[in-house]
Formats: C-alpha cells, structure tokens, sequence
C-alpha cells in the first residue's frame, strides 16, 4: 500500500510537468488548430536557460537562496522560451496562416530541429548536470516526499489556478477563447487576433519554461534532446485529455504520469511507453476527441 | 458633406476572381436609419463586411467620420465604433450569453458596462433570463437578439444590421424595429442596415438602396422606394400590407 502511494507521488509530479506542458500545445492547437511541433524543444529550452541562470547566480553570488534562485530561473526561462515562441511565430508560422494544413506543422518540425541543433552546437551535446538544489526528502507515513516534488506540484497548482483565471476571467481570456471559437467575429468586435495568437504562443512558452526548470531541477540533468521525449509524452497529454481542452491537458498529463509510474513500478519499465500509447489509442478508440475534449461535430 | 458618417465610394470587392460588389456608392448621415435590399446573391452581407475590412475592398474607398478607412485592419475599425450584428449572428457558441455580450463592449467602455448590460436586459429580457446559458444553445431567435445586442454593447457611432428580421416571430421584429426607432430617435444613433423584409426595412429607415448584382440599382427615401412600381413588384408582392 505504501508501495503504491509512493508511486502515487511520483506520478503526480511527473504529471505536472507533462500537464504544464501539453497546456502549450492545447492552447496553440484550440486557437489556430495547428500541433505545435517545437514546443517540446521549447521545453528543453526553459530547461538550458534556467540552467545558464543557475550558474550565472551562483558565479555572482555562490550561496543565494534557493527560493530566490528557483524564482529567478524560472522569470528569465519564461522570457526566453516566450521571445522565443513570439519570434517564430510572427516569422515562420504566421505567414503560413491560411495556406494548407500541413505547412506549419511542417516548419514546426523544422523549428524542432532548429532549436535543438542550436542547443547542441551552442551547449554541446552531452548531458548537462546541476548540483542538487534541493535535496531534502520527508518522510510522511512511510512515504518518502521529496522537497522537489512538494515545489513541483505547487508551483504547477499555483500556475494553473493563475491560468485558469486569466482564461475564464479576463478581457485576455475571452479574446483568446473569441478567436479559437469565431477569428472574424473576434475581429469585428475589436479583438487584435494576431496579437491575441502571440500572446497565446508566449504563455504556452513561458509554461513550458517553469516546466522545464522544474525537469532541471527534478532530474538535475539536461541534454539537447530533452525537448523529445517529455515533448511527445506531453503531446499524447493533450490528445488523450482531448486536444484544445484546457482541463483535458492538465488530467491528461496527470494520467501519463501516474500509468508511466505506476507501470514501471509493477512490470518491466521497458513497455512503460507501450503502456502510455495503448491507453492512448484504448481511449481514442471510444472517445476519439479525448476525454474532455468536444466532438468535432459541435464546432461551429 | 460633413454630416457623412459613412461614405462608401465605387466599391468593388472579390472572392478570389469572382467579383461580389462592382461599385458600389452608400452613404450614411450621422443620424439616419438606412437601409438596403436586394435579392438573394446581390452582394448586400459583402457590402457590410466590407464596410469593416473583411475582406478589403479592391478598389473604391470607405470613409468613416471623414477617415479613410478601406485598409484598416478590421479590428481598428470596430474600434472606431462600427459594431456590426453580422449575417449569421456569429454568437460564441461555448461562451455564455453574458460573456458575449462583454465581448461586445469595448475596452476604453467598461466603466459603463453595468449600465449598458441592463440597457440590453431591458431590451431583450430573454437574454437576462439566459444570462449564464451558452451562446450556443440558444434558439435562432435568441441568438439574433443577443447578436444585435452585443453590437449595442460597443455604444456604436454606426451599428451595422445584417437581416435583423431573419428567423424571429413577427412579434419580435416588431419590437426589434421599435427599438431600432427607439435608439434612433432618442440616442441619435445611426443604423445601416440590410432586410429581406423590404416592407418593414422601408417604413423604419428614412432612406434606402436597391441591390442587384453586386450594384446599387435604385435610392431615394424610404417612402418613395416603397411607391416606386418596380421595388413593389421585385421585393414587396405577396408583402405585408
Ligand atoms: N466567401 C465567399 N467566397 C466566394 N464567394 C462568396 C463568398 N461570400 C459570398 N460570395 C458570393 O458573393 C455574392 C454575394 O454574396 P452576399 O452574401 O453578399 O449576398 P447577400 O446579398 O447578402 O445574399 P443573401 O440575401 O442571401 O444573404 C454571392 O454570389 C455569393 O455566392
Ligand atoms: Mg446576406
């Protein structure tokens, strides 16, 4: 039991970052229906600039608060990973608006491959490690919980509660959910919808960053690869929740971290990812649109 | 001149090569209720986007408040305050009936936004009753009237109509219309807009236009088209009176 609670644990925290992750991809797809290919190299990116700051920190300063520090990584990976977004978007994706389906998801996969070369080039292409930053570990009722995994959980909460405010709640908010549903509609009533599409772009990026830093942190180690995996988990994330459903991307992330987990905790590791992708497609078999997601024939 | 609040001049418009508008002359004085009819396929809903930019007239100008604003991009305009009901009605269909109508108001408005809102629930009561309903799930009717509320919401200088009539109960266009006269005559507000039910467009708006093909055939005020034989033959046998 205790076994199993642990396992709980785990699955949780590495399904926040899946979750903070497929975000980027649901929001990109609900508003201009387009997989966003790099975003996983995005990911990999917040992770490579949370980094970067780590060390410049401790260079300057050597101790700093560890709080402080996690603040500050986690700011400047936003910016990077969101100019970042913001640039490719205006350059290579926007121009593409309007032209046929598979163009941007091409030159999206181009920007992958982009991004990630530039990382390897500029970073090199070994594994990159980070002292541990946190290593405290408690123990709660025979469960061993980790420091890290008590600020990743959080922080994933606290963002998705500041998220899901901004969505729901503000003027930014509707405009995004007034392009996604009716782009010319939104125009004619003063909505900026490339502007609108930006911002969109730069807050799937700045998410993907804290879950990038928060990978850093929790693995302590990254390589210029890393934008792969954790990028295709996140992306099944989003399927699986139902793509374009905010809700359906965090449940969808907290799934495949707990099957991811709890499979390798009981049978060999090695079929973790077939487990994932079998319930991918046993799910998809019943409910094609995800489990939140709305079926294709209620669009409007 | 001056009391032009729109002027559309020699406009064409295109859908890829196929021309929808072939020079169109419109205009509309601040305070005038205008309207325009024309068959099905006449180019009267282009007319109306054009007006806001999408799509762009090929050649020809509109000019607003003395402004040209033929290559502004659409959202520019709107705010400019054209607030256009669009053919189609174009509610949001998973946002509920209150969120479209804070769609609608504009952004430098919201000190206002209470008071407009029961200006609107005062005008639709339906629409108060619906208030947290998704747009989508409401019947034609109510969507039509939550449409033209909306675009009330954004306090226009030119509200743009696109068949404001269309599938509601003669009850309901009636006061639809009543309303129309109603902001008209208390608010000074200036309506443009485009019927199928040419009787009742006429005997609301003080002048109009006939459109066929892509052309303005025929203007003069509404009492005149409604006398004119042709207009009686094409647009109001079998009419309502
Ligand atoms: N998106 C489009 N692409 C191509 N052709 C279009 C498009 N929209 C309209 N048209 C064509 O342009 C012409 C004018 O259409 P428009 O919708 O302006 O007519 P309308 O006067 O509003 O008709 P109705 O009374 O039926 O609403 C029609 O021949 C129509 O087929
Ligand atoms: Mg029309």
């Amino acid at each position: 039991m205790e076994y199993f609670v642990q396992q709980l644990v785990n699955g949780l925290t590495l399904g926040s970052i899946y979750g903070l992750i497929a975000i980027g991809y649901t929001m990109v797809y609900g508003i201009i229906g387009m997989v966003n290919f790099a975003h996983g190299d995005i990911f990999m990116l917040g992770g490579f600039a949370a980094l970067i700051v780590y060390l410049v920190l401790v260079g300057l300063f050597g101790g700093i608060p560890i709080a402080l520090a996690l603040f500050i990584m986690i700011l400047v990976a936003m910016v990077m990973t969101g100019l970042w977004n913001w640039v490719i978007e205006k350059m290579a994706y926007r121009p593409l608006r309007g032209s046929f389906r598979l163009a941007p998801l091409i030159t999206a996969i181009g920007m992958s491959i982009a991004l990630s070369n530039f990382i390897q080039v500029t970073q090199g292409p070994r594994n990159k490690p980070i002292p541990s930053m946190v290593s405290s570990v408690y123990d709660v009722f025979g469960i061993s919980i980790s420091l890290k995994q008590i600020i990743i959980v959080v922080v994933t909460a606290v963002l998705l509660t500041i998220f899901w405010y901004i969505v729901n709640h503000t003027p930014l908010g509707r405009a995004q959910r007034a392009t996604e549903q009716d782009r010319k509609m939104a125009a004619l009533l003063g909505v900026d919808v490339d502007k609108t599409i930006s911002i969109t772009f730069i807050m799937g990026a700045a998410l993907a960053a804290v879950a990038g830093t928060m990978y850093l942190m929790y693995y302590g180690v990254i390589v210029f690869t890393d934008g792969f995996t954790p990028g295709v988990k996140a992306f099944t994330a989003a399927v699986l929740g139902g793509i374009g459903s905010l809700p359906g991307a965090v449940l969808g992330g907290l799934m495949i971290g707990l099957i991811e987990s709890l499979w390798s905790a009981y049978f060999t590791i090695d079929y973790k990812d077939v487990a994932t992708f079998s319930i991918l497609a046993i799910v998809l078999i019943f409910k094609p649109s995800g489990i939140l997601g709305r079926p294709e024939v209620e669009k409007v | 001149m001056s009391d032009n609040l729109l002027h559309v001049k020699d406009v064409e418009t295109y859908y890829g090569n196929i021309r929808a508008l072939g020079g169109v002359e419109v205009e509309v004085k601040r305070g005038e209720i205008v309207c325009m009819i024309g068959a099905n396929g006449a180019g009267k809903s282009t007319l109306m986007m054009t007006i806001c930019g999408s799509p762009q007239a090929r050649t020809g100008s509109v000019t607003f408040e003395g402004q040209d604003i033929t290559r502004m991009p659409t959202h520019e305009i709107a705010r400019l305050r054209i607030a256009q009901s669009p053919e189609g009605r174009r509610i949001f269909p998973r946002m509920t009936v209150y969120e479209n109508l804070q769609m609608g108001a504009s952004l430098d408005n919201l000190k206002y936004f209470n008071e407009d809102v029961e200006k609107i629930f005062t005008l639709f009561p339906r629409l108060k009753e619906r208030q947290s309903q998704r747009g989508g799930t409401l019947s034609g009717g109510e969507q039509q009237m939550l449409s033209i509320g909306r675009a009330l919401m954004a306090r226009p200088k030119l509200l743009l109509l696109d068949e404001p009539s269309l599938g509601l109960a003669p009850l309901i266009v009636k006061g639809i219309f009543a309303a129309i006269k109603k902001l008209n005559e208390e608010e000074g507000l200036t309506v443009f807009l485009v019927e199928q039910n040419a009787f009742a467009a006429l005997k609301l708006s003080h002048r109009g236009y006939v459109m066929v093909n892509g052309k303005v055939t025929m203007s003069g005020s509404g009492r005149e088209l409604l006398a004119n034989p042709e207009v009686r033959a094409a647009y109001l046998e079998g009419g309502h009176h």
